[in-house]
């Protein structure tokens, strides 16, 4: 789960990690009131989306005073953020943080991720700060430090001293940089974080080590353990659909295509999807149903991948091991009647209870193709909508 | 010989009385497949359609000789279960269960370094060797015993693969699926090595998908060390960047994981590298 960037460092706070003082606010006026709130100075005003690239693209003010706070938070919000991250549609800014501006000496960047061939996490840290990281480990590899860090002892306080150093922190410096590494490897571990980013971290002209900005991701699959991390979901920032499907436990994500797919696993939707291509047409969406799928699961799937307009037909590629083929029929019939189903169906079911899933398909009052393997399936609805257009 | 599983394997079923751990046990069974214990903590001297149930999967490897451990608990107590089963000397468990936290995965995988025991999975579908036994969810009746070993990183995928292979006369000495997850138990590497060394194996298909790097490392090791053929797959060449397909693995980041890069790096390996997922079976046939 992705979160705001104000609300990263709400979290990243109550380990002891320096951010710079700062208010959420939804209006201009609550922009304006939070400026004077905080110290006299300057002010930066950042619109808070779920995508990062927001500074080129006007997402990120500096101002001077709590007037031009209340000016510039009126322009942003509201406004058509578009950003190397959020595609050409863009993100309609509703939220923005309203923060303390920092002297800043120098820029560094520090990350927390999963490395998968280690499965380990790793520190990496670079003083290349305020880039994107990904271009540095492409171009310059040797300006990235990295620490390995093994799960049963946790960062050590010695591995985030040789980073500090690698980094080219010294005295007093060197210990602010070391507990703010270890404060963000605690944040990282206790909120079961995926993805702990931190650019730029900066050393301020008083010598202070800041998060100026932050960015955390939360391990979906842990978020049982922090029902408070709930309250952070932000479903403006997605997809609609995808939100209506993940009520219903479904794997949904929207795709710009015509032909719309539900598949039980994840491996096979996506076969599914490269076979249409390979057939000539393309998927509409991905549309996991997985393990343990019920009529109704499967129903409301079938109505998720209908509410998209831009659906001309229906590929149903369900391959029975956990999923029972008879369930998913009988779904896929439910569903139909429900909506009065005008577009054409293929579907092509193998596996456990199969023939039970036939039958019930056969004595259904629709006329679904049904398919009898992979290929099939697909060249069938491609040819089907390419007839219909 | 087929790997890891056979006649020989004695399995407890950790989660026996739950809704898929029932439903499944009965599965296994019915392949063939010696279930020789259930566990479920507190109900321990119940039984499961005649096999006894246990507190401790201790008790089912010292009282019924278990060997291999099927692992159907749920996700916030799996890792536990893993722990519990290799603590016990279990040599092989297959986890099934999906939705485990990457930070207890960690934990696990560091467990297990130093240890014998052989993890497959979380998040997967488990390991058949045709005709011999079934530690998992894949329905049985699609496979066919015979030469080709399979190793996926996808459930259902692999069961489009093996079905394919079966429909054209051809059978398979082990298939596994090794899991969707970031961290996984056997890599394909691992899988790899032991398919080599098989006497019933002649070839492999590797089906991959989107996100990491275990394919690239596959591809390092065809090069370097495996003399059989390997005909490869990989899911996810319309899946867009950013996005996880499902999979908590499966996720293109930072233009790192394309499919197309996996498929180059497999090629130049010198794998065959099927483009299309419905081809599969044919390439393999036309190898052997």
């Amino acid at each position: 789960m992705k979160i705001h960037e104000y609300q990263s460092k709400e979290i990243l706070k109550k380990f002891g990690v320096l951010v710079p003082e700062g208010r959420v606010a939804f209006t201009p006026e609550e922009a304006e009131n939070a400026a004077l709130e905080l110290k006299k100075g300057r002010y930066v005003v950042k619109a808070q989306i779920h995508a990062g690239g927001r500074g080129k693209g006007g997402g990120i003010r500096l101002v001077s005073n709590p007037q031009e706070v209340k000016d510039i938070s009126g322009q942003m919000l509201g406004m058509k953020l578009v950003t190397a991250q959020t595609g050409s549609q863009g993100k309609i800014v509703k939220r923005i943080l309203i923060e303390e501006g920092v002297d800043i000496e120098k820029e560094l960047y520090l990350g927390i991720v999963l490395d998968r061939s280690e499965s380990r996490y790793v520190l990496m840290a670079s003083s290349e700060g305020g880039v994107e990281i990904e271009k540095i480990a492409a171009e310059f590899p040797e300006k990235i430090f990295k620490a390995y860090i093994d799960p049963m002892i946790g960062l050590a306080s010695y591995q985030a001293r040789n980073i500090g150093y690698l980094l080219g922190l010294e005295g007093k410096v060197l210990q602010k940089g070391v507990k703010f590494m270890l404060g963000l490897y605690d944040a990282f571990i206790s909120c079961n974080c995926s993805l702990a980013e931190i650019n730029p971290l900066v050393i301020t002209s008083t010598g202070e080590v800041v998060a100026l900005d932050t960015k955390i991701n939360l391990d979906d699959n842990a978020l049982f353990r922090h029902q408070d991390f709930m309250e952070l979901r932000d479903i403006d920032e997605e997809e609609p659909l995808e939100v209506e499907a993940s009520k219903y436990n479904l794997n949904y994500i929207k795709l710009d295509g015509t032909v719309g797919c539900m598949v039980n696993g994840a491996g096979l939707a996506m076969a599914t999807m490269d076979l249409i291509k390979l057939a000539g047409a393309m998927p509409a969406n991905f549309l996991d149903v997985g393990g343990g799928a019920s009529v109704e699961t499967v129903k409301n799937g079938f109505k998720i991948i209908l509410s998209d307009k831009n659906v001309k037909g229906i590929l149903i590629n369900i391959f029975g091991g956990i999923v029972r083929c008879d369930r998913v029929a009988q779904g896929v019939m439910d569903a139909a009647s429900d909506m009065n189903l005008k577009l054409p169906v293929v579907i092509r079911l193998e596996g456990t209870n199969k023939e039970q899933a036939e039958h019930l398909l056969k004595s259904s009052r629709f006329s679904f193709t049904v398919a009898s393997n992979f290929q099939e399936a697909a060249s069938k609805i491609v040819e089907i909508i390419n007839r219909e257009v | 010989m087929s790997i890891l599983v056979n006649e020989d394997t004695r399995v407890v079923v950790q989660g026996i009385t739950g809704s898929e751990g029932s439903f499944h046990t009965r599965g296994m069974i019915e392949y063939g497949t010696k279930v020789a214990a259930g566990v479920t903590p507190g109900k321990g001297g119940q039984k499961f359609d005649g096999i006894d149930i246990f507190n401790t999967v201790e008790e089912a490897v010292t009282e019924k000789g278990a060997n291999a451990s099927a692992v159907f608990v749920p996700s916030p107590f799996a890792a536990d279960a893993i722990l519990e089963a290799a603590d016990a000397g279990i040599k092989l468990i297959v986890c099934i269960t999906e939705g485990i936290p990457t930070v207890d995965m960690v934990k696990v995988f560091e467990f297990l370094k130093d240890k014998k025991t052989r993890l497959i999975g979380p998040n997967c579908p488990g390991i058949i060797s045709p005709g011999k036994c079934k530690v998992g969810i894949m329905p049985g009746f699609i496979h066919k015993e015979g030469s080709i070993g399979v190793v996926s990183r996808s459930g259902t995928l692999t069961y489009e693969a093996v079905y394919q292979l079966t429909n054209l006369g051809i059978g398979q000495s082990t298939c596994i699926g090794i899991g969707g997850d970031p961290v996984v138990g056997l890599r394909f590497t691992d899988l790899l090595e032991l398919f080599q060394e098989d006497e019933q194996t002649e070839a492999v298909v590797l089906i991959g998908e989107i996100g990491g790097t275990a394919e690239e490392d596959a591809a390092e090791l065809i090069k370097n060390k495996i003399t059989k053929p390997v005909v490869s797959f990989i899911a996810g060449q319309t899946a867009p960047p950013g996005r996880r397909m499902g999979h908590a693995g499966a996720i293109i980041s930072g233009g790192k994981g394309t499919a197309k890069e996996k498929i180059e790096t497999l090629k130049k390996a010198g794998s065959v590298v099927c483009n299309n997922p419905s081809e599969i079976g044919i390439r393999v046939k036309e190898i052997i």
